[in-house]
């Protein structure tokens, strides 16, 4: 009469091959390539590079197609595979202001020295759905691309122009600061210095990150900023091989990088200044960078010696939060068995019933 | 019952995780068990199993694993819930190590939610999956205040929820994750197990570990360590009782789930653990719902 | 004034063998630039009840907050002399001796009862804190403690089960009092302790605080902007301006004929409102 849930072997076995089933779909329906993946889908492989935390376009795409195009799922799939790598050398760090920009606009001047370059934006584009793209029509080629890759001379940053005049905080490096952390190599600890926010905003999940960005503009951890410079293209990866003690480029890749120019009224320590906020992301992720700033800048409210009030600015609430793969891991682990814990609850609650009839008994003895 | 062990996944380390990674876990073991109770943060890796599945404990298990072990999973105190079915499966193709569902005969066992009915013995290492290692959390959010409260011994805030339970309900009202004190010092989360579980933690001769992958804490429990659960003097730490027997082996002393029969409010108790359970009826035992 | 009032203007000598209870000498604490205090130097003996008054920003709470242990002096030293008769230096020890200090020798009551109570736990809960946290397992024992503590902070004995939230202000005041003096604590620093209640229940509170502290021979330091309240409870004054202590004395002397302008300009616009 018992029947034991017994049978997960078997159970988990069918699962995989109906999964399998349903991501094929209709196999009358021409199957996907990893190719056609990267090239016309090329913003969600570059939304899991940047919050998987590996530039590598192939796996990617094989990500988000194992995922059915599900991200956060395909995020999760290449971090994964990341544990298992190992790590061969660090690179130099990348100077963005050598990029070859692609897109390279500021809102804060209106014309700069390396121009403003729109590039292929979203911006300025009527979303209207085009029901020729859904007939399969052809490109038109563009005929002196207005947003070419400029000579590798670099574009001077819109903050150096600032910092020139004493009129923006200086980012260098803090010498007392040590080397950076690394958050794939040392558990995340409190409070965190600004590498290492940066680093855990970096992995981020771009939901989480774009509304707590909305939220500050809305007035909770107002941080008044204006988008310096946002550019995109690409810059060369160096390393230093210890044979040779000297830098060499072992390839380039894309990236998007914002830098928030934010009010600062000064205290009575500080004149007032412009203080940064800053976003980067792999590939072309613009909307995940600009929010990235955001919160970078609303997190350095106790260092600028502002009252901490808003969630955006709450350190521990902010990067506790805001890794994408831990989250959906700990919210669906509710879908696992508890039928222990809810039996100790049950245990519990029918006592506690039982107690307060009892006690709710007439007391005539 | 023992299963022998299985062709290993190529391109994989052995148990998956590189050498250095296992490493840098058992560096985090060792410091566990020199401070029982306390909770060292470790550099916990993404796992090819969702954060809030095991991850933690799968992590300890494949620094500790060895090719000679042989290796149990249970969750909810079964051998083929498909979760432990899951986890038993990831190390047989990783390490290719013999598995078993007997209490006995494992080596190491990693476990959700239960630890099993036969008591464990000198040598066996329980493994824990830990969802959430810090037991102050509940009663202040913030890590850099709990890691303080715990520096300090700063410990009045649990016996004040206690207090709550027995003032609002007449009784403590926590039935399982019941806080623990650890050789009279640290306070510990001994993770989702059920109250009626915390007396086998007490002074036991197997090495108990703990992981939490996505809090990334490690924490242990050496052989022969004393462990208390939290009372009151007049309001002690009692375990649940079942008026029932399990249906299938008639035991009287074991932890028994509740199985919904049919819709007319029908109901029988079986032990939550199942190789408990088969080790009673294979020895002869039967419980009233055992049929013919 | 109470025949308790032995009273030890610094300098002056007050005929009891009793070493000091506290003495802050040259506490100063910076802000940055900003001053917060500055080279306040004074003795408390046991059951004295030291006020500490002057306008908002003077520097008041900075130096309750230093004295006991919650905020670390720029310069200065803070030493206690415990119920074991050690003389401590109150930074030179580990926070965690300090916290134990802070939990069973000395009370602190805070200006808004929220920032000193336990919202979401019953009174019993909030005044039975301190006992078991200095390792109390009874709870039978804890609750009666905790029940007969809300009478004598005149709340119904039957609000025991009930949390703070459904209180009035000046309950959840008395609450935190009781909370604070339920361990028969040696000393109280209390910040503004009728600073959010009405006027018509400041009274009572005062004359609840003044009872208690003299029956339990409590030596107290508040912090207040309010003469009145400091002509009530306390013996001796200390008046702040900018940072720093302008004047101190005997309550009476201190009030009546006032020497530093600023005193002067204190006790007169108090006679004019």
């Amino acid at each position: 009469m018992y029947v034991a849930v017994k049978g997960g072997e078997r159970a988990i076995d069918n699962a995989h091959r109906l999964l399998a089933e349903a991501r094929r779909g209709d196999p009358a329906t021409p199957e996907l390539s990893l190719d056609q993946i990267d090239q016309q889908l090329a913003l969600a492989v570059d939304r899991v590079m940047t919050e998987g935390s590996v530039y590598d376009r192939e796996l990617a795409a094989l990500a988000v197609k194992q995922a059915r195009g599900d991200l956060i799922e395909a995020i999760f799939l290449l971090r994964a595979y990341r544990t298992t790598l190992p790590r061969l050398a660090v690179t130099c760090p990348v100077d963005t202001a050598r990029m070859s920009v692609r897109r390279r606009i500021s809102a804060t001047f209106k014309d700069l020295p390396g121009g403003q370059v729109l590039g292929p934006t979203f911006d300025y584009t009527h979303r209207l759905l085009d029901f020729s793209l859904a007939a399969g029509g052809g490109v038109e080629p563009v005929d002196t691309p207005p947003g070419a890759p400029t000579a590798p001379t670099a574009t001077p940053k819109v903050a150096s122009l600032l910092a020139s005049e004493g009129l923006i905080e200086a980012d260098d490096a803090d010498p007392a600061a040590g080397p950076a952390g690394d958050l794939t190599r040392q558990p995340l600890t409190f409070p965190a210095g600004r590498e290492v926010r940066l680093q855990n905003l970096a992995r981020g999940d771009e939901g989480f990150l774009l509304s707590l960005a909305y939220s500050t503009q809305r007035g909770y951890g107002r941080s008044h900023p204006f988008a310096g410079e946002i550019r995109m293209g690409e810059v060369a990866i160096e390393i230093v091989p210890p044979e040779l003690g000297f830098p060499v480029e072992i390839g380039e890749i894309t990236l998007s990088e914002c830098e928030m120019v934010n009010q600062f009224k000064g205290s009575r320590t500080e004149p007032p200044q412009f203080t940064r906020g800053y976003g980067l992301s792999f590939g072309e992720a613009e909307r995940k960078a600009m929010a990235m700033a955001l919160v970078d800048r609303s997190l350095r409210a106790a260092e600028l010696g502002e009252e901490a009030t808003a969630p955006a600015q709450d350190g521990e609430f902010v990067l506790m939060h805001s890794d994408n793969v831990e989250a959906s891991g700990f919210l669906q682990h509710l879908k696992l068995p508890h039928y222990v814990d809810f039996q100790a609850e049950l245990v519990m609650v029918r006592q506690m019933r039982h107690d307060a009839m009892a006690a709710a008994e007439p007391g005539d003895g | 019952m023992a299963e022998a062990a299985t062709p290993v996944l190529d391109g994989y380390n052995f148990a998956y995780l590189d050498e250095q990674t296992k490493r840098m876990i058992r560096r985090a073991l060792l410091k566990a068990i020199a401070v029982p109770g306390y909770q060292v943060p470790f550099a916990s890796r993404e796992m090819p199993l969702p954060f809030g599945w095991g991850t933690g404990g799968i992590q300890v298990t494949a620094s500790i694993i060895g090719r000679d072990d042989t290796l149990k999973v249970i969750d909810q105190g079964a051998d083929d819930t498909t979760n432990a079915v899951s986890i038993r499966r990831f190390f047989a193709r990783t390490a290719g190590v013999a598995t078993t569902t007997r209490t006995p005969e494992a080596t190491v066992i990693q476990t959700r939610h239960r630890i099993p009915e036969t008591p464990l013995a000198a040598g066996q290492i329980i493994v824990y999956q830990v969802p959430i290692p810090e037991p102050l959390r509940w009663l202040e959010a913030r890590e850099t205040e709990t890691r303080r409260m715990h520096g300090l011994a700063d410990y009045g805030v649990m016996h004040v929820k206690l207090y709550e339970d027995i003032a609002q309900h007449g009784r403590i009202a926590t039935g399982y994750d019941y806080p623990v004190q650890v050789a009279g010092r640290y306070i510990m989360a001994p993770s989702p197990i059920p109250k009626f579980d915390n007396p086998k933690m007490d002074r036991s001769p197997a090495l108990q570990l703990f992981g939490a992958g996505r809090e990334k804490r490690i924490y242990a429990i050496p052989p022969h360590t004393p462990v208390k659960s939290l009372d009151f003097e007049d309001h002690p730490f009692a375990v649940e009782r079942w008026t029932r027997r399990c249906g299938l082996c008639g035991a009287g002393d074991s932890y028994l789930d509740e199985v919904v029969l049919d819709d007319a409010g029908g109901r029988m108790f079986v032990c939550s653990d199942t190789d408990y359970c088969a080790g009673r009826r294979a020895d002869g035992h039967t419980g009233e719902d055992a049929g013919e | 004034m109470t025949e308790a009032a032995a009273c030890g203007i610094d300098g002056v000598d007050t005929g009891l063998a009793d070493p000091p209870l506290l003495v802050a000498d040259g506490v100063t604490r910076w802000y940055g630039h900003r001053l917060g205090c500055r080279d306040v130097s004074f003795r408390l003996w046991p059951g004295e009840v030291l006020g500490i008054v002057g306008e908002s920003g003077s520097g008041k709470t900075t130096l309750l907050d230093c004295l006991s242990g919650r905020l670390t002096p720029s310069d200065g030293t803070v030493t206690y002399r415990t119920a074991g008769g050690e003389t401590v230096d109150i930074f030179s020890r580990p926070e965690a001796e300090r916290r134990l200090l802070q939990r069973t020798e000395w009370g602190i009551v805070r200006q808004n009862p929220r920032d000193g109570l336990r919202m979401g736990v019953s009174a019993g809960a909030n005044i039975g804190e301190r006992l078991m946290a200095a390792g109390g397992r009874h709870y039978g024992r804890i609750r009666a403690l905790a029940g007969e503590w809300l009478e004598r902070v005149e709340i119904d004995h039957d609000r025991l089960d009930d949390r703070p939230t459904t209180f009035s202000g000046g309950m959840q005041q008395r609450l935190q009092i009781a909370r604070n003096l339920v361990t028969h604590p040696r000393l109280v620093f209390m910040d503004e302790p009728t600073g959010s209640l009405d006027v018509s229940v400041q009274a009572r509170l005062l004359d609840l605080l003044r009872g208690l502290v003299a029956r339990f021979g409590l030596a107290a330091v508040i912090v207040t902007h309010d003469l009145a309240v400091a002509r009530l409870l306390a013996h001796r004054l200390m008046v702040m301006q900018q940072g720093a202590v302008v004047e101190s004395g005997l309550t009476d002397q201190v009030l009546d004929d006032p020497q530093h302008p600023y005193t002067q300009l204190l006790v007169s616009s108090v006679l004019q409102a």
